[in-house]
């Protein structure tokens, strides 16, 4: 099973090109990361796998059935996507109704209701707020909030957009256990981030962006090692790669033991 | 004299039994660049609402000790006065744009029109800082339809464009790509050179690294470590307070490890690379 995008284009209501001619696939289980500027595409690609546009052009397979063949609703229990932005998310008074929303929506029963929300309540670390507002939060940890809100329709691909943006040192521990979690439940996870350091330190698979095109889609050592992807996407190396690349080093060096090795 | 001083100084939210900052101490000089780092919940946004002096005006709670900015007391500053005096760019830029606005100009032109500042002026002064921050191709839309990171942008311009003495800023770039977060710490570092006192919240340390003169860690409402940039973000017990280090600190704590020592810890990528060459030399 898989989402498959077949030359897929998409314009804005005011004309401006988002998505031309993208083609990808992306099987269930699998980690991705999406890279590339503010307005390269990179949200966009993610919208329409959940539905949430439909291509004016090309074809949207998620699991084989066309996306413009069915609702938002019908695909997003598939495709999960936790927004950018969390307060666009957000509606309920606590962070409790937030999670009980959509297992109500769902009609689940009370036991699997709880069993998902202690379940995504515990990747997430947001134990000690389900009480409060989810105003009264932190923005990082609002997305957290967001990210189990999500977690509890047990989608089979979850889309993370800009996760990493705010988070501290165990912010990001909590992202990686989750997504290592995941994957090996068979939940593909595809994640937009401007963090090269978390995309070096974990993803195998690496798709670069630009101007409403996919540039690269390769492992993240081989899109790091290309300066002329670096620069056409306007993105930049991992602080390790950009200290290989400084001191000449031979090879497409990207982590820590590799570069103190090289260095004689 | 410090342009800020806080002495002895807690706070608790209302409502709240846990202490949001615990018996801070802290000069800040005129002019200098200031990063704060730390884990979330520490106390990074709220030692900036204390600074900016938001906390007591418009969060109550409880405070106690001293904070002083520019020699006076904050509870006796006028409101007005000090936010004419201390800029703050809020961590979420979907919070800082009014919403009220039909156009980025007008926005950036609000806190300029609040001051009561003539029209030319006005005008010159949101071409000016459009141009600075890479907007001017924006100024007729609405603020609601920009993306994340150009709503970044703009948040940023209409404080830029109040010109005051000091900034407060929190997290300016979590949604701008790496060459957009480039773009705002040289605006940043510009306007230091230009005699603005700064105060920055980030998690980007490496940038932290280039650009600021001094760093204080957070962690649990206090301050953890607090001094050159250099000393704090090489010291190894950074992580323990929640912040990482950047990854060059890593690296030059592994070449000890591995007995190929550089002669100091390096914090950018620069240092790292004149420290490499340096060793290659004398062995």
């Amino acid at each position: 099973m898989s989402i498959q995008l077949q030359n897929v284009s998409f314009a804005y209501p005011d004309g401006t090109q988002a998505i031309s001619n993208v083609s990808l696939e992306i099987q269930d289980g699998e980690r991705l990361a999406i890279i590339g500027k503010n307005g390269a595409g990179k949200t966009t690609v993610v919208k329409l796998m959940n539905n949430l546009y439909q291509p004016l052009s090309g074809t949207l397979l998620v699991d084989d059935i066309d996306t413009k063949t069915k609702t938002t609703a019908q695909i997003s229990h598939l495709v999960g996507y936790v927004f950018q932005n969390p307060d666009d998310q957000i509606f309920n008074k606590d962070v409790i109704s937030e999670l009980e929303y959509m297992p109500k929506y769902l009609k689940l029963d009370a036991k699997e209701t709880k069993a998902r929300i202690d379940e995504a309540v515990e990747f997430t670390g947001i134990k000690r707020y389900l009480k409060r507002n989810p105003y009264d939060i932190p923005y990082p940890i609002r997305k957290f909030v967001t990210i189990a809100s999500v977690l509890v329709t047990k989608p089979k691909y979850l889309i993370l957009d800009e996760p990493t943006a705010g988070q501290d040192r165990q912010g990001i521990q909590t992202l990686e256990h989750l997504m290592d979690t995941l994957q090996e439940r068979g939940i593909g996870v595809i994640t937009i981030t401007h963090d090269m350091e978390f995309v070096a330190n974990n993803f195998e698979r690496v798709v670069v962006m630009a101007h409403a095109n996919v540039i690269a889609d390769a492992s993240g050592r081989e899109v790091f090692a290309r300066d002329d992807i670096i620069a056409e996407a306007g993105i930049r190396k991992p602080q390790l790669g950009e200290l290989a690349s400084a001191l000449k080093l031979k090879g497409d060096l990207l982590y820590l033991d590799e570069l103190v090795e090289a260095i004689k | 004299m410090s342009y800020i001083s806080l002495k002895n100084v807690s706070y608790q939210y209302p409502y709240s039994k846990q202490f949001a900052l615990q018996d801070i101490n802290l000069e800040l000089k005129k002019g200098k660049f200031y990063g704060v780092i730390g884990q979330n919940g520490g106390g990074k946004t709220t030692l900036c609402n204390t600074i900016r002096g938001l906390i007591p005006h418009f969060y109550k709670g409880e405070l106690s000790g001293e904070v002083l900015i520019d020699g006076t007391d904050v509870r006796n500053w006028n409101t007005g006065e000090l936010s004419a005096k201390i800029g703050y760019v809020f961590q979420n830029p979907f919070t800082q744009i009014s919403g009220i606005k039909e156009t980025v100009f007008e926005e950036i032109a609000m806190g300029l029109e609040n001051l009561g500042i003539e029209k030319n002026k006005i005008i010159e002064s949101v071409i000016s800082v459009s141009e600075l921050l890479s907007i001017s191709d924006l100024l007729e839309k609405n603020p609601n339809q920009l993306s994340g990171g150009q709503r970044q942008r703009v948040a940023f311009a209409a404080i830029i464009a109040m010109d005051a003495e000091m900034l407060v800023i929190d997290e300016p770039t979590s949604q701008l790509d790496p060459q957009g977060t480039e773009d705002v710490f040289a605006i940043i570092d510009k306007l230091k050179t230009s005699g603005k006192t700064i105060i920055l919240v980030e998690h980007k340390v490496s940038l932290i690294a280039r650009y600021c003169d001094q760093v204080i860690v957070m962690s649990d409402g206090k301050i953890a470590l607090n001094g050159l940039a250099k000393a704090v973000l090489s010291d190894p017990r950074l992580e323990e307070f929640g912040a990482t280090p950047p990854e060059v600190v890593h690296f030059g704590y592994a070449m000890q490890k591995a007995k190929k020592p550089l002669t100091e810890i390096p914090i950018t990528v620069e240092e790292a690379v004149s420290l490499v060459e340096k060793r290659g030399k004398q062995s």
